[in-house]
């Protein structure tokens, strides 16, 4: 845990904030992406890869909002570990359920 | 009159106590979504009656739905931006384009909803039925409270309220609105994109 | 400073002494009431095929029973202490959120009374399926009246104390610390404070999510649980466990860390193997999800499920065990001082150590298959969290009860309360091993003759009893110390952490200087110089909305338990009011 410098405190470090225009890039990555997922579910030819295309195009979506839109990725990383700790548990269990009740199986 | 801003109190971390309280909230809330997109998936394709996802889901609807809700987050970081600068003018105007792109995303959900209901998609009708009406459901009261929290923003803003001093507070409405679109994001790739 | 003092005080406090005390007293009479649940069990139980109380309301009290002291007895006695102590343990004037601290208790109440309400009306139609409720048997089909909805509406009630509790104090502990404060100079028993909280914000979802499904269920006729339309039962108990597992680990954390703090105190000695303690108590946490379908060696999950489940409960009786020797270590070679406090916090590792070996045989699902749902399952839980958690927190009542009364609770009376409880644990709960091994069935009104138990079932009843006279020592020894306890000083046992630098009872404000901390040990270390306090100290004011907020939710859940539907938004309707009235009243901490 990182520890307190200064006996005396001021405000919490208030980091540079991105402007409009990175937000707005952002935006657009974003609606690329959504265009992408649509079209890789509606083109016949990706469907042998849509699972894993799917998971890593809604992936790479929330990765990018939140460590933007959340401001994740400026903020302390202890954030990101009050943040990654519960959604890492969340998906194991999501994955203990699903080999649990035969939706998700290794090996043959 | 809006008292002046907190003062400023040592902390141990050198982090402000309402922001990580409301991470710690969000970190909960993924256990909350995750138990009900477990349920979900494990209940995959069990139904034994009753319609099925290809036949009931409309993914272009859906689609333009998802793209709201996504430009939504944008007006969010906007709105945000707009008040840590002092703009109030543009700031009453995204929060109040926040609590409309949520309005009609929750618009499509009740049109979706009661689509659903009338081919014969209810709740009770098999494990789809149930299993993506709570799911969603669920989503859809977050936005609910997620909307009521932006007009009450706009509102206080619309009264002189609300300025830079509490920059923090409009964050943290954005952090929830946020957490609410990236929920989506997993909803839409699993129940709509990725149906059995 | 003066405190207010009066009604509209106590209903209006955000202070979190108060709060404790709210905790402390309500919890306490919680815990009496499921003794006394307890106390007709063993009645019924005393002799084979008693006709005390019918199978009906046999069932009503286990479950009672169960859900009262694992939710309304054991966790916010916990939180009583976490309350009182964890601010003063780190060097600081209140929690994180004063008000959303009130609101957990005012939460926590309300539970309380809602699920206990079943028990006042007509045929009592209190909760009845176990305090695990497992479908099918919870489900409208088998259980038509409103038990069960009592039940899941007054845990999600409960529940959203136990969320808010744990926000608060995560961010409390990490981030109100005093100046020099570091985590690894955190007394263990707020580490263990700020562990419990993250199991709690990350397992009551769970549970939250199994509810909803259940109560569904039986209001709007969905099939979450219901193998007729192909779901499966079993998914309640996964998810059930899935908080369940955790759950227990929430029960324990703290007794153990109320455990680390005495044994230095009466020993003279520091914490053996401060660090090592710690990140255990962090393991434990992280690896408690990792073992919850031990609860379900005999549902057929499979022999991969079965052998991994084995594996992780096994490998988690080792964080477990090093606590255990690094406090017999503590011991060795100290000045060993029997206060009550003391004996407790003893007893809480012997008897702890009995329960976790009955546990670790339960590890193997195959000795698991013969022991699940019977007595000896019983035995095991009951060593753990009676002989472990309830000795814990009785040792915690003992030792900080002078810091939060500012009196000394009797000795003599206190050793009374203890061997009393001592011998009463035991016999109550040893014959159970046996009576279970020879197949006598948990959760059955009564039992018959030829299953060779009725002696140890006699024995199991004669220390209930004993339990109960130590109860009513203790009890007494509470009420007369009152006006006849020894006054206490600051630091009367001589302890080592914050909490013994101010007076008994602390002033509202508590520290008059926040100290800045040099030392894992600051009062043995280096004493705190006195500093001269500022001119002023802000300690902030009352609120009601805390109160009328947590009104809303026992408001909302009278809809389903009455199936009607507009009840629900007059409950939202006082909820978001209050939360609203909350977030803009001038409030300063």
């Amino acid at each position: 845990m990182p520890d307190s410098h200064a006996v005396d405190q001021p405000h919490p470090v208030e980091h540079p904030h991105p402007t409009a225009g990175t937000y707005i890039r952002v935006a657009i990555i974003l609606t690329v992406l959504t265009v992408l997922e649509v079209g890789v579910f509606y083109v016949p030819a990706f469907h042998p890869v849509l699972v894993p295309v799917l998971l890593t195009l809604s992936a790479i979506k929330f990765a990018i909002v939140v460590m933007f839109y959340m401001h994740l990725k400026m903020d302390n990383k202890f954030f990101t570990l009050l943040f990654g700790g519960p959604l890492l548990l969340a998906g194991a269990v999501m994955l203990g359920l699903m080999f649990l009740f035969g939706v998700l199986t290794l090996g043959r | 009159m809006s008292h002046a801003a907190p003062p400023a109190h040592y902390t141990s971390m050198g982090l402000d106590s309402r922001k990580m309280g409301f991470w710690a909230f969000i970190g909960s809330e993924c256990l909350l979504f995750g138990s009900l997109i477990s349920t979900y998936l494990v209940y995959q394709g069990r139904s034994v009656a009753g319609p099925t996802p290809s036949q009931i889901l409309n993914i272009p609807v859906t689609s333009i739905s998802t793209f709201d809700l996504l430009m939504s987050s944008l007006w969010m970081v906007l709105a945000l931006a707009a008040v840590q600068r002092g703009d109030m003018k543009w700031a009453k105007i995204w929060l109040l384009g926040v609590a409309i792109g949520g309005t009609i995303f929750l618009g499509f959900q009740f049109y979706e909803f009661s689509s659903f209901v009338r081919e014969g998609l209810t709740m009770q009708a098999n494990l789809f039925g149930c299993t993506f009406f709570i799911l969603t459901g669920t989503h859809g009261a977050h936005v609910t409270v997620g909307v009521l929290w932006m007009l009450t923003l706009w509102v206080r803003a619309l009264q002189g309220k609300l300025g830079p001093q509490h920059a923090m507070t409009v964050e943290i409405a954005g952090l929830y609105w946020h957490f609410v679109d990236v929920v989506w994001i997993v909803i839409f790739t699993l129940v709509y994109l990725l149906h059995k | 400073m003066s405190e207010a003092t009066g009604l509209k005080s106590w209903l209006t406090t955000t202070d979190h002494k108060r709060i404790g005390k709210l905790y402390f007293w309500t919890a306490f009479v919680m815990f009496l009431i499921g003794g006394l649940e307890a106390e007709l069990i063993r009645i019924q139980l005393a002799k084979p095929e008693n006709s005390f109380v019918g199978a009906d309301t046999y069932n009503q009290l286990f479950t009672m029973h169960g859900t009262t002291m694992v939710f309304m007895a054991l966790m916010p006695l916990a939180a009583a202490f976490f309350n009182y102590i964890v601010p003063l343990q780190i060097g600081a004037r209140d929690v994180a959120f004063p008000r959303l601290n009130a609101f957990s208790y005012w939460v926590f109440l309300l539970g309380t009374v809602f699920m206990n309400a079943s028990w006042l009306l007509p045929h009592h139609p209190a909760p009845d399926g176990g305090w695990f409720g497992y479908a099918t048997l919870t489900e409208k089909q088998f259980n038509p009246g409103p038990n069960i909805d009592f039940w899941l509406l007054g845990l999600q009630i409960l529940g959203i104390a136990s969320l808010a509790a744990g926000f608060n104090f995560i961010v409390t502990i990490l981030n109100l610390r005093a100046p020099g404060m570091k985590m690894m100079r955190l007394p263990v028993f707020s580490w263990m404070t700020l562990v419990t909280s993250f199991l709690m914000i990350t397992a009551f979802p769970v549970i939250t999510v199994a509810l909803v499904f259940l109560m569904f269920d039986r209001v709007f006729g969905t099939h979450f649980y219901l193998p007729s339309a192909g779901g499966d039962p079993v998914l309640w108990q996964h998810l059930f466990w899935l908080f369940g597992h955790p759950e227990v680990y929430i029960l324990i954390l703290p007794a153990m860390g109320v455990v680390s703090e005495i044994l230095p105190t009466f020993a003279r000695k520091p914490l053996f193997g401060y660090t090592v303690v710690v990140y255990s108590g962090v393991l434990i946490g992280f690896m408690g999800w990792g073992v919850w379908s031990h609860h379900m060696f005999s549902v057929g999950l499979g022999p991969i499920a079965d052998s991994v489940f084995a594996l992780t409960t096994m490998l988690i009786a080792i964080p477990t065990g090093v606590k255990i020797f690094n406090w017999l270590a503590t011991l060795w070679g100290g000045q060993i001082k029997l206060t009550v406090a003391m004996c407790f916090a003893l007893g809480f590792i012997g008897l702890f150590t009995i329960g976790g070996l009955s546990g670790v045989t339960h590890a193997s699902p195959p000795a698991d298959l013969q022991q699940t749902d019977t007595y000896y399952v019983v035995a095991h839980f009951h060593y753990v969290l009676f002989g472990g958690t309830m000795m814990g927190l009785f040792a915690g009542m003992y030792y900080w009860w002078p810091k939060m009364t500012g009196r000394l609770l009797s000795e003599p009376l206190g050793y009374v309360h203890f061997w009393l409880t001592f011998i009463g644990m035991n016999l109550t709960f040893f014959p159970m091993h046996f009576t279970g091994l020879l197949g006598m069935p948990r959760r059955v009104y009564t039992y018959t003759h030829d299953l060779g138990v009725d002696d140890m079932n006699m024995a199991s009843t004669i220390g209930a009893i004993i339990l109960g006279v130590g109860m009513i020592f203790f009890v007494y020894n509470m009420w007369r110390t009152r006006t006849k306890g020894a006054v206490a000083g600051p630091n009367p046992w001589g302890g080592a952490t914050l909490e013994w630098s101010i007076p008994s009872p602390p002033p509202v404000h508590n520290f008059d200087v926040i100290p800045t901390v040099t030392s894992r040990l600051p009062l043995w270390d280096s004493p705190p110089a006195p500093k001269t306090p500022p001119g002023h100290i802000h300690v902030p004011g009352g609120s009601w909305w805390p109160m009328v907020a947590a009104a809303g939710l026992p408001l909302m859940a009278l809809a389903p338990l009455t199936h009607t539907l507009w009840i629900v938004f007059v409950g939202g309707a006082v909820l978001i009011y209050g939360i609203y009235r909350w977030a803009y009243e001038p409030f300063e901490v």
